[in-house]
C-alpha cells in the first residue's frame, strides 16, 4: 500500500506503505505513491531464488552468531533477527560504487556488499575495535555511538559532489543506516539539514524496529517517521521493512537519484526487532509476547519462501540445498571465530596517531619494560 | 620576502597556502565565506578558492565536524573552524568520540586529516562562552593532537603544519593576539620548518622556567622583562604542542634553572599545569629547588567581563609566583 493513497492493508501502520510482496507471499505489482513515483521489480526466477538464499544465510549466520554469544565465545551480539529483508533488500540495491554507513546491526548488508561475514567478529569477540578499510570494502567502520554515522555519511557524500561523481547513471551515491532511536539525536537531524542545504547524494535508510532497547517508537516521535523529510525538503517514504522487493526496489530508486543529483531521501523501513536489542538486554521487561506473536505473522522469510512455492519458482530441493549451504557457512564461520587469535597485549599501544607521539611511545616502552621484568620469574 | 603582518593574518596567508598547495584542502565554518569569519580569519578566501573550499556550513557545530569526517574519508583534508570555543561543545561527542577515535578503532586504516580551528582564551571584554579555554579536555583524549600558536610566524606555519599532518589536530589560537604583529617570512618553506610539536625557548634565562603557550606567552614574556629590572633572569618556554608535550626540553631548562612556573588562562584543576608539574616533579626532581608553581584560571565559570582581568593571569600574578618560587 502507498503512502495513505489506498486502502491500508492489515499489516500496515496508519498511513500504509510501500508493499510489494504481503505477508501471504502474493506479489503486489507496483505501488505508487502520492508524489507520483511508481516501485516496482522485475526479478528472474533466478534473482527471487537469490534473494531468498541471502534472507536465509544471514539469518543463519545471525543466530550462529548469538549462539557463540551464549556459550561465552562473543562479548556481546547485536542481533538482525526479523531485519532480514530491510537489509538485504536496501544492501543487493546498492551498486559498487556506492558507500554504506553502517550502525553495528548491519550485518546483513555487509554480507549483501560481498565482505566476509567475519569481518565484525573482532569487534564482538572483543579483538578490536572493528577495524577495517572502509574504502576497500564501500562499507564503513561500524559505528556505536548513536546516530554519529549519518554525519560521516553526508560529509562523505558531499565529497562526492565535489569530486564531480553525480549527475549520472554512473554516479556514485551513499546509504546511511540508523534506527528510530537515532532519529531523536541531533546528529541525525543535522546530517538531514546539511544534505538537504548541500542536495547530498545520500540515502538515508531508518530501520524502525520498533524499539529503542525498551523505549518504543512513540518515545521518540509523534509523527511517522519518514514524514520527518518533508521539514527538511527532501522526500521520505515508508515501506515495509519486512518486505524485501519493496526494499529493493524503494533503496535503488532512492540512490538512483541520489547518483542523478536529485539529493537525499530518507527511507523508513517499517519493521520489528525479533529477538533483543543485544545479548545483553532482556525485552520480555517491556513488551508482551503477544506483539512478538504478531509480528511472527510478518516474517520477512516465510513470505517470500511461500512465494517461490506458490508461483513454482522453487521447491523443497531448493529450500533444503540453500538450509544446508547456509549451515555449512555459519559452521566455518564459528570454526574461524573460535581460532580468533587474542591480540598481544602490546598491540594495544598500536595505531593512536598516523605520525606516532612520543608519549604513547615512553608508555609502550615502559609497558615492556614492566612486562619483561617478570620474564624467568616462577609463575 | 619577510612582511611584518598580525597573528590573524598570519593564519590567514597559512590557510592561503595551503589550500593552493594541496587541492584536497577545504575550510569549512560558519561565516568563514563571505564574511571571512567573524575574526576574518578566512578573509577573501572564498573569493579566491570557491564556494565548493571554502564552505559557509548550517549553523551546527557538530555537523561541521561530522561531516569533515565524511570528508576526510572520502580523501579529504578538511579545516574547521569553530567559531569561539565556547561553541566547541556541540561538536565535543563528534571530535572525542569518533575523530580521536577512528584511527584507532580502523585498525590504522582509516586517517583523519582533519584540523579543528579553535579561537580561545579571554581578555576580549565578550559574553558568557566567548573566552574560554577548553584545552585541557582536548589535551586529555587520546588520539588528538593538541597546538596552540603564540605569534604570526608561528600562526603562518603552524597551521600549514597542522593541515598537512594525518593526525587529527585541534588547534588553538589566542584570540586575544590576533592583532598583535611580527615578521613573518612568507617564502620560507614548510620543509625544514621548526617542528609543529617541538616546544621553543623564546627568551633565554637562568634564573627560574616560565612555561606558557597561546596568550600568555605575551604576558610571559613582559613578566620576564619587568623581573630583568629586578636582576633575574627569567626563561620563557612557549609550549606550542599541548598534546604531545615536548617535554625534554621543558626538562632541560627546568634541570638549568631549577624553578619551573606553569601559566595558562584555564582553570588550574586538572589543567596543563597539573600535568607538567607532576612530570617535571618525577624527572627533575633533584634539580628544583622548589615546587613547581601554576599561575591559572581559578576554579570558577569564565567571569563576566568587567572582572576578567581579575580573572586571567597577568604580569603582576606571574611575578608573583616567581617570588614565591625564589622565597621556598
Amino acid at each position: 500500500m502507498a503512502n495513505g493513497e489506498r486502502e491500508v492493508g492489515a499489516d500496515a501502520p496508519a498511513g500504509g506503505f510501500v508493499q510489494l510482496l504481503t505477508p501471504d507471499g502474493e506479489r503486489v505489482d507496483s505501488v505508487t505513491t502520492p508524489d507520483g513515483t511508481t516501485y516496482s521489480v522485475d526479478f528472474s526466477d533466478d534473482e527471487y531464488r537469490e534473494l531468498y538464499r541471502d534472507l536465509v544465510t544471514v539469518r543463519r549466520l545471525d543466530a550462529e552468531a548469538t549462539a557463540l554469544q551464549r556459550q561465552g565465545e562473543l562479548g556481546i551480539w547485536a542481533s538482525l533477527l526479523g531485519q532480514e529483508a530491510a537489509q538485504v533488500g536496501s544492501g543487493r540495491a546498492l551498486r559498487q560504487q556506492d558507500m554504506a554507513f553502517p550502525t553495528y546491526r548491519e550485518h546483513g548488508v555487509l554480507y549483501c556488499r560481498g565482505i566476509d561475514p567475519i569481518m565484525p567478529f573482532g569487534l564482538f569477540r572483543g579483538v578490536d575495535q572493528g577495524g577495517w578499510d572502509p574504502n576497500e570494502f564501500k562499507f564503513n567502520t561500524y559505528t556505536i555511538v548513536i546516530g554519529a554515522q549519518t554525519l560521516h555519511a553526508t560529509g562523505y557524500a558531499m565529497g562526492i559532489t565535489m569530486d564531480g561523481k553525480t549527475g549520472n547513471a554512473d554516479g556514485e551515491a551513499v546509504i546511511a543506516y540508523f534506527g528510530d532511536g537515532a532519529t531523536s539525536q541531533g546528529d541525525v537531524n543535522e546530517a538531514f539539514v546539511w544534505s538537504g542545504v548541500f542536495n547530498a547524494p545520500i540515502v538515508f535508510f531508518c530501520q524502525n524496529n520498533q524499539y529503542a532497547i525498551s523505549e518504543p517508537l512513540e518515545r521518540q516521535t509523534r509523527i511517522p517517521l519518514y514524514r520527518r523529510a518533508l521539514g527538511y525538503g527532501f522526500p521520505g517514504v515508508r515501506i515495509d521493512g519486512n518486505d524485501v522487493l519493496a526494499s529493493f526496489a524503494v533503496t535503488r530508486a532512492a540512490l538512483d537519484q541520489a547518483r542523478n543529483g536529485q539529493g537525499p531521501t530518507l527511507i523508513e523501513a517499517y519493521t520489528y526487532r525479533m529477538g533483543a536489542h543485544t545479548s545483553s538486554d532482556d525485552p520480555t521487561r517491556y513488551r508482551i509476547a503477544s506483539e512478538v506473536e504478531s509480528w511472527k505473522a510478518k516474517d520477512p522469510i516465510a513470505r517470500v519462501k511461500a512465494f517461490l512455492t506458490k508461483q513454482q519458482i522453487a521447491g523443497d530441493d531448493f529450500f533444503g540445498d540453500v538450509d544446508e549451504a547456509a549451515k555449512k557457512l555459519a559452521l566455518d564461520l564459528r570454526e574461524r571465530v573460535l581460532a580468533m587469535p587474542d591480540p598481544q597485549p602490546v598491540t594495544l599501544f598500536d595505531n593512536v596517531y598516523p605520525h606516532g607521539s612520543p608519549e604513547v611511545e615512553a608508555q609502550k616502552a615502559e609497558f615492556e619494560r614492566y612486562h619483561a621484568s617478570f620474564e624467568g620469574s616462577a609463575s | 620576502m619577510a612582511e611584518t603582518i598580525t597573528l590573524g593574518k598570519g593564519l590567514n596567508h597559512g590557510l592561503r597556502r595551503a589550500l593552493e598547495d594541496d587541492p584536497k584542502v577545504v575550510i569549512m565554518g560558519e561565516d568563514v565565506g563571505k564574511l571571512g569569519g567573524v575574526f576574518r580569519i578566512t578573509d577573501g578566501l572564498q573569493k579566491d578558492f570557491g564556494e565548493d573550499r571554502v564552505i559557509d556550513t548550517p549553523l551546527a557545530e557538530s555537523g561541521i565536524v561530522g561531516t569533515a569526517v565524511g570528508l576526510a574519508i572520502r580523501g579529504y583534508r578538511p579545516v574547521c573552524e569553530i567559531q569561539f570555543d565556547g561553541f566547541v561543545f556541540p561538536a565535543f561527542n563528534q571530535i572525542v568520540a569518533q575523530v580521536a577515535k577512528m584511527f584507532y578503532r580502523s585498525l590504522g586504516n582509516v586517517r583523519l586529516p582533519i584540523v579543528i580551528r579553535i579561537p580561545f582564551g579571554g581578555g576580549i571584554g565578550a559574553v558568557e562562552h566567548h573566552s574560554e579555554s577548553p584545552e585541557a579536555l582536548f589535551s586529555h583524549t587520546p588520539g588528538l593532537k593538541v597546538v596552540s600558536c603564540a605569534n604570526p610566524a608561528d600562526a603562518y606555519t603552524m597551521i600549514r603544519q597542522a593541515i598537512r599532518s594525518d593526525d587529527p589536530i585541534v588547534f588553538f589560537e589566542p584570540k586575544r593576539r590576533y592583532w598583535e604583529k611580527g615578521e613573518v617570512d612568507l617564502d620560507a618553506p614548510l620543509e625544514g620548518a621548526f617542528p609543529l610539536h617541538s616546544a621553543r625557548v623564546v627568551r633565554p634565562g637562568t634564573d627560574a622556567t616560565l612555561l606558557a603557550y597561546g596568550p600568555m606567552v605575551r604576558t610571559c614574556l613582559d613578566a620576564a622583562t619587568a623581573a630583568a629590572e629586578d636582576g633575574r633572569n627569567l626563561e620563557v618556554i612557549d609550549l606550542r604542542s599541548l598534546s604531545p608535550l615536548d617535554m625534554p626540553t621543558v626538562y632541560a631548562s627546568v634541570k638549568r634553572t631549577g624553578r619551573a612556573v606553569v601559566v595558562h588562562e584555564a582553570p588550574g584543576n586538572l589543567g596543563l599545569g597539573s600535568e607538567l608539574a607532576a612530570r617535571i616533579t618525577e624527572e627533575c626532581f633533584y634539580s628544583l629547588e622548589a615546587p613547581v608553581l601554576r599561575v591559572t584560571g581559578y576554579d570558577v565559570p569564565y567571569p563576566a567581563a568587567r572582572v576578567e582581568e581579575d580573572y586571567l593571569p597577568d604580569l603582576d600574578r606571574v611575578l608573583d609566583a616567581v617570588d614565591r618560587s625564589f622565597g621556598w
